[in-house]
């Protein structure tokens, strides 16, 4: 079986951000890339599925030198291969990622391609949706439960106050949810395997972005809260501020 | 989703140095920890038992003898990697380090430099997945600090060796598969394995400790008790053996303690962050800043010197009075940050909900084994004067 997972690098979730001097990018000064963390269900998923049916794994990424961050991770969950394609800038939006996974992707026809559901550092929603358009595949997003019966699957996906089951062909698409699996420790051994397994790199196709950024800017900061000290004495005002200043009743 | 939010501490920006796959293995020990050891060590600890059930994923990650030759079961990494597991597994548990460290620097390591062929092939393995767990016997109920006096003594007889004599304080004996037992045969001290189930071997556990409760500590006790002939390890040779195994364990030692350190000063920051008097955070006192900058500073040159350390035991250069200095400079910092950060936590510094009062009493233990704060006194002031006190 060949298992494409796509993945990605982002600034730690607890990295503490600031706006670089561009006012479009963020200050990278001491933050600490990660792999995207709902790549990781990704990543566990495709390792399972190697582990189950046998095939290789292969860690696909777009982007700079540190996009070389998350494959690494998913070498040592366990893929095999890696190809980092090879962003020229930092200057790239959804869609020119999408279409360059999408034409590299392509030359491995893979069974299935597995995404974390979004990456939490732009949270555009659409790179798995938008490949699997160029790829002619079918995919489904939000994924917590995969089952594989030949080329049958079975995939329940979280939608608003509950799930939905849904049966597709593969090759597919897939874009994983927490819940799906629990991501494994690398354990040491396969942290000293993945040392000795190379990282290909394909240059990006030339392919013009489609939305750039104007501003960035960090959400307002917090207001100071209100304190109330007399018991039930101020519950009306309270209750009107919740309704009519909050907005909240 | 796995990720931890502890960051450990590193204001001398050491991870610049750290390589991807040292990184690597730190991540994959903390991210166990925090999910497996921390949310339940306070029971274990309470309860006076060892989390049995750790024992095999620790294993399974690789945590046992990780320095050893693959061939052997090892991962072949080096000694700034296995410091880094140390150093995360205490900042869970003494005791769950203690466990490890035992594995690795006390039964994996002398089986492999003083044991034959058969013996690394049999026992390595097995011991580097926990299929078997190990001892050390050293340490006697009246030789402690000056183990050349040791009692036990082994006889050579016509089916094999027999053993008399007591050893105490030995980590994991009551659940070990094997122990490696020092003994004096003709006068000159040499390693045995003794198995679990020989006859007139028994290992009953120590009860009443208020210092590394979750952690097994036992007796061990030899009564006319025959091991087979090739039970010996061949090539230990003096008092030198055993303590090339102490040298092993103190390293170890040397980093845990700093996880340990790290741990109280994280919540001793956090909390006193937080916790409101006069108006205003207490860290915001000039006398819990001293405290934080004072422990920050102490944890920082510990790191260093270890990092150091590290860098010489990989390239041969490391002599164990090098291994002296950390191990007891280390364990000192880290018993007096656990003081500082109880004291700056108030009350609650002694709840079971915070890790200081444990760490506190775990590092009791950790600054008097494997060499106490004196013996490391006295063997660097040796070796600057070239005057034995201890003779």
């Amino acid at each position: 079986m060949k298992i494409v997972v796509c993945v990605s690098t982002v600034p730690d979730s607890t990295t503490k951000i600031k706006v670089g001097g561009s006012g479009k990018s963020i200050d990278e000064a001491g933050v600490t890339f990660i792999i995207n963390p709902y790549d990781e269900f990704a990543v566990e998923e495709a390792v399972q599925l190697k582990e189950k049916n046998t095939g290789e794994v292969i860690a696909v990424s777009f982007g700079t030198d540190r996009a070389k961050e998350g494959i690494k991770k998913a070498f040592q969950m366990g893929a095999d291969k890696g190809i980092l394609i090879k962003a020229a800038s930092d200057d790239f939006d959804s869609y020119t990622v999408a279409k360059n996974l999408a034409a590299v992707i392509k030359d491995l026809s893979p069974d299935i391609v597995l995404f974390g559901k979004q990456s939490i550092d732009f949270d555009g929603l659409v790179v798995p949706k938008m490949t699997a358009e160029f790829l002619g595949m079918p995919s489904v997003n939000v994924v917590t439960k995969l089952e594989l019966n030949g080329t049958d699957a079975t995939i329940e996906r979280e939608i608003e106050g509950g799930k939905e089951t849904l049966k597709a062909k593969l090759p597919l698409v897939i874009g994983a949810q927490k819940g799906l699996n629990t991501p494994r420790y690398p354990n040491l051994k396969s942290i000293m395997a993945s040392k000795s397994k190379p990282i290909e790199e394909k240059a990006a196709i030339d392919e013009p972005v489609k939305s750039s950024v104007l501003e960035m800017n960090l959400p307002a900061a917090k207001g100071q809260g209100k304190v109330f000290s007399d018991g039930a004495a101020n519950v009306p005002e309270l209750v009107r501020l919740l309704r009519e200043e909050a907005k909240v009743i | 989703m796995s990720k931890s939010d502890y960051k450990g501490v590193d204001y001398y920006n050491l991870d610049d140095l750290y390589a991807d796959e040292e990184k690597a293995i730190r991540g994959t020990v903390r991210d166990f920890v925090d999910h497996e050891v921390i949310p339940i060590i306070e029971k274990y600890n309470q309860e006076m038992k060892f989390p049995m059930h750790l024992i095999p994923k620790m294993g399974e990650l690789g945590l046992f003898g990780p320095t050893l030759p693959v061939e052997y079961g090892g991962m072949g990494i080096n000694n700034v990697s296995y410091g880094l597991i140390m150093q995360e597994l205490e900042r869970g548990d003494s005791g769950v380090r203690s466990f490890a460290s035992v594995m690795s620097g006390l039964v994996m390591y002398p089986i492999y430099t003083y044991g034959s062929e058969e013996q690394k092939k049999f026992w390595l393995p097995k011991l580097a997945t926990a299929e078997k767990i190990g001892c050390f016997g050293l340490t006697e109920p009246d030789f402690g600090s000056n183990p050349g006096g040791m009692i036990t003594k082994a006889e050579k007889v016509s089916d094999g060796y027999l053993l008399n004599g007591a050893k105490m304080w030995i980590t994991n004996g009551t659940i070990a598969d094997v122990a490696v037992v020092w003994a004096k045969l003709d006068g000159k001290v040499k390693g045995f394995l003794v198995e679990k189930g020989t006859k007139g071997f028994s290992a009953p556990e120590t009860k009443g400790k208020l210092s590394l409760r979750a952690s097994v500590t036992s007796e061990l006790v030899f009564e006319d008790c025959l091991i087979p002939a090739e039970n010996i390890l061949p090539k230990s040779s003096g008092l030198k053996s055993p303590l090339s195994c102490l040298t092993q364990a103190r390293y170890g030692i040397a980093w845990g303690v700093i996880g340990m350190a790290m741990h109280c000063y994280h919540t001793a920051l956090e909390y006193t962050k937080s916790r409101i008097q006069f108006g205003k955070p207490l860290a915001a006192f000039q006398i819990t800043q001293e405290k934080l900058a004072y422990m920050l500073t102490e944890i920082t040159k510990a790191q260093l010197l270890d990092y150091r350390l590290a860098q010489m035991k990989d390239n041969g250069t490391m002599r164990p009075q090098h291994v002296s200095m950390a191990k007891r400079n280390n364990c000192e910092l880290a018993k007096t940050i656990a003081s500082m950060a109880r004291e700056m936590l108030g009350a609650n510094g002694i709840l079971d909900e915070y890790p200081i009062m444990r760490h506190l009493n775990n590092i009791e233990s950790v600054k008097t084994y494997e060499g106490t704060h004196e013996m490391h006194t006295l063997i660097l002031g040796e070796d600057v004067t070239g005057f034995a006190a201890f003779e």
